[in-house]
């Protein structure tokens, strides 16, 4: 026979620890929670059948035994953990930095860190997080959290709804919180029952057995917090999709129209202004908070943008048809949405010039009075530029972004941060030019000869905007995934499923009491419940166990 | 008669217990696997060797070379380098030499086409004259062709065959003996 009939009358399912119906152990099963070796009887899933420990027949049931089993499970979380731990050792592959001589993966790791490098790429461990046996380890974690919980939800239910008021003795004896009273009046038993009726317990009486119980609910708040767990999993498997999820990031300076990334092409964007304000210091309202912060605070930060759409599917870099979209301002907090995508304020540059005014005066002239004057556009400067009083003037070298290195003047990056130019001068009439080098307080005459010099009346500055690109449809997946996580973390938390058994015995009762957590609570209730009764209170047998031990130790 | 029952009741089950088990499993190896192909597709929008090289258009700017505009499907039947660079870039700098030395040798057979992301053109023209710069240069302004490419830090070079395929992938400079050997694998 597979199943097992208790001399209750009850059939369990084969593997069951303690009969499902009366709580009497299952002699043969003992050992399965080791309840064989001491004295009370361990509750985990009250004793039911987890088939899988028992089951083991088809390659189905050999699978789904292996991910059944909370070892399995820890053993899989441990692994990912050591393994994401190892991808954190040198850089992953899209992390490579721009100045590396090199960024091939195959050459880079080696020539940086040497051996251990070369292994580390060799284990393909510079693509860790995305490669095919890590994401397997995370989906087998996943699995493991599926089977686990319904081999494990689904028996504790049958078991919590076949119990019986009337348990075995064994049962009820071998409880941490149990008490024998030897004649009870039927008037103190109505009283015990009425006081815990008054503290919401549910009274099932049958033939004089009583089981009362409360907040039962509070047992399925682990699988209901795997359902959250698993759909989390689940959004974070869609966000691989690229239509469901995009993230990218891109700078636009004012007045620039660029490819918005990640939309294939099909979206531009142009810059019109960017606008940073700072809140008024002589406004009395914000007076006292911005002395305490010691700094300007700013405001607002602030894009107006114009969103574009491609109409003419041409070939990339041919002149492209646009359609105005939207017009509209992004602020931060306040995202510009436009067809499905949702563009963020997220950054800005206030460190580049957009143009340079210079004039020329004589060198001897000591007012520095000006002979014409010359606006340079710095981000499309000019080959030559002619002054009103015929000065022309050349460019011979631009520099966008100025230093010098090793004697050498050069541009670290193409934008104008740090302008510096090397001009041809002809004078009027002249074909002899006179070379100088003009930048931010630079004016280098190389040959010292020169007749006419160059200096800098005015400049404008422009923003950078920073926008975060955004296409997120799983969102919503993740809320409702981390609401039900927490829904099951409250009910698990926050209430107990407390269990307290009656069984007359001769003139007396048997009082026996379980509970998953918080034991002192459930020990208020019954002394609450036996007040002015004679019924004696319940001991807590596993602090007995553990004084005898405490004692033995000391002697 | 109630052992036949009982017997008949518990294959019930266990039949029943097999179904249940089966479809959760598939359930969950189907999940597993779109997550491994969705994982391997992303990949895929990256332009990895062996695809087909998309196609754009743009106009040349180097005064030294006769061409007006290039057009990539144009250049089928030739080998062609398409290189990523800026005149910033220091490691752009020193490999600038070495295609301009591979070039008028290689010019029937490959072409090379260089497409600049700086912002200024007239940098470009006074890097074009320092280095004496023969083959096509673009100027990507829009950062078109650097989004289509999906290029990240440069320099980046991609060496495509005379069928327009991609066959090699390069981040970071190269050096006159690769560079030479990557045109001997793209050339007709």
């Amino acid at each position: 026979m597979d199943k097992l009939k208790c001399e209750c009358g009850h059939v369990n399912p084969e593997g069951t620890v303690l009969c499902e119906s009366c709580g009497k152990p299952v002699e043969e099963n003992q050992h399965i929670d080791g309840n064989d070796q001491s004295k009370l009887l361990n509750m985990r899933y009250d004793g039911t059948a987890r088939r899988s420990q028992t089951y083991n027949r088809s390659i189905v049931d050999k699978t789904w035994n292996f991910f059944s089993s909370v070892k399995v499970g820890v053993w899989l979380i441990v692994i990912a953990l050591l393994a994401s731990g190892l991808g954190t050792i040198y850089p992953q592959e899209m992390y490579i930095p721009a100045e590396a001589e090199n960024r091939d993966p195959a050459i880079f790791y080696e020539d940086w860190y040497g051996l251990t490098g070369k292994i580390y790429y060799q284990l393909g461990l510079h693509n860790l997080y995305s490669s095919w046996w890590y994401m397997i380890l995370i989906a087998l974690i996943g699995i493991s959290l599926v089977i686990c919980s319904i081999d494990r939800f689904v028996p504790l239910y049958r078991a919590l709804k076949n119990q019986r008021p009337k348990r075995h003795s064994i049962f009820l004896s071998r409880q941490r919180l149990f008490s024998e009273t030897k004649t009870v009046t039927d008037k103190e038993m109505n009283h015990f029952i009425t006081n815990l009726k008054k503290q919401r317990y549910k009274i099932v009486n049958e033939n004089g057995n009583i089981l009362a119980e409360k907040n039962r609910f509070s047992r399925w708040g682990p699988y209901v917090n795997h359902i959250g767990l698993i759909i989390v999993l689940l959004a974070a498997l869609l966000r691989m999709t690229p239509f469901l999820f995009l993230d990218d990031y891109v700078w636009v300076r004012e007045g620039e129209q660029k490819v918005i990334p990640g939309t294939h092409g099909d979206y531009y964007i142009e810059n019109k202004r960017f606008l940073l304000e700072l809140y008024d210091e002589n406004d009395e309202r914000f007076q006292a908070a911005m002395e305490k912060k010691g700094e300007i605070v700013h405001k607002n930060y602030q894009t107006d943008a114009i969103i574009y759409k491609v109409k003419n599917e041409g070939v990339v870099g041919s002149e492209p048809e646009l359609e105005k979209v939207i017009e509209s301002s992004i602020q931060m907090n306040k995202p510009l949405k436009f067809d499905g995508y949702t563009l963020y304020q997220s950054g800005y540059q206030q460190n580049e010039f957009s143009n340079m005014t210079f004039k020329v005066y004589r060198t001897d002239d000591e007012n520095q009075n000006s002979l014409g004057e010359v606006t340079i556009d710095l981000t499309s400067p000019e080959k030559t530029y002619e002054l009103d009083n015929g000065i022309r003037l050349q460019v011979s070298q631009y520099y966008p972004d100025y230093v010098l290195e090793n004697g050498e003047p050069r541009s670290v990056s193409k934008f104008p941060r740090n302008p510096a130019f090397v001009f041809n001068l002809f004078p009027p009439d002249s074909s002899e030019a006179e070379i100088s080098f003009v930048g931010i307080g630079k004016n280098i005459d190389a040959m010292g000869e020169n007749e006419y010099k160059l200096g800098i009346v005015d400049f404008n500055m422009h923003y950078v905007s920073g926008l975060t690109v955004r296409r997120d449809y799983t969102l919503p997946f993740f809320i409702v995934g981390a609401a039900i996580f927490m829904i099951g973390v409250i009910q698990g938390m926050y209430w107990q499923h407390r269990r307290i058994w009656v069984n007359p015995n001769g003139e007396g009762i048997m009082l026996a009491a379980h509970t998953n957590k918080n034991w002192f609570g459930l020990k208020k209730d019954i002394e609450k419940a036996i007040a002015n009764t004679n019924i004696h209170m319940v001991i807590d047998q596993e602090e007995i166990e553990k004084e005898i031990e405490k004692d033995k130790d000391k002697a | 008669m109630t052992l036949d029952k009982t017997r008949k009741n518990k294959e019930g089950k266990m039949r029943k217990r097999f179904i249940f088990r089966t479809i959760i499993l598939a359930i969950l190896l189907a999940a597993v696997v779109y997550a491994l192909v969705t994982n391997l597709n992303q990949d895929k929008e990256m332009y990895n060797i062996g695809d087909k090289a998309p196609d754009f258009e743009l106009v040349q700017i180097n005064e030294n070379n006769e061409v007006e505009k290039i057009r990539l499907s144009d250049l089928e039947g030739k080998g062609v380098m398409l290189n990523f660079w800026a005149t910033y870039c220091k490691p752009c700098e020193a490999e600038m030499p070495y295609m301009e030395s591979l070039y008028p040798e290689y010019k029937d057979d490959i072409e090379i086409v260089a497409v600049s992301l700086d912002a200024s053109e007239l940098v470009i023209h006074q890097f074009i004259d320092k280095y004496d710069l023969s083959f096509p240069v673009l100027h990507d302004t829009k950062s078109e062709i650097m989004d289509l490419y999906n290029v990240g830090p440069i320099p980046s070079t991609f060496f495509i065959n005379p069928e327009g395929e991609i066959v090699d992938k390069v981040a970071g400079a190269l050096t006159l003996e690769k560079l030479e050997g990557h045109f001997q694998e793209i050339q007709p």
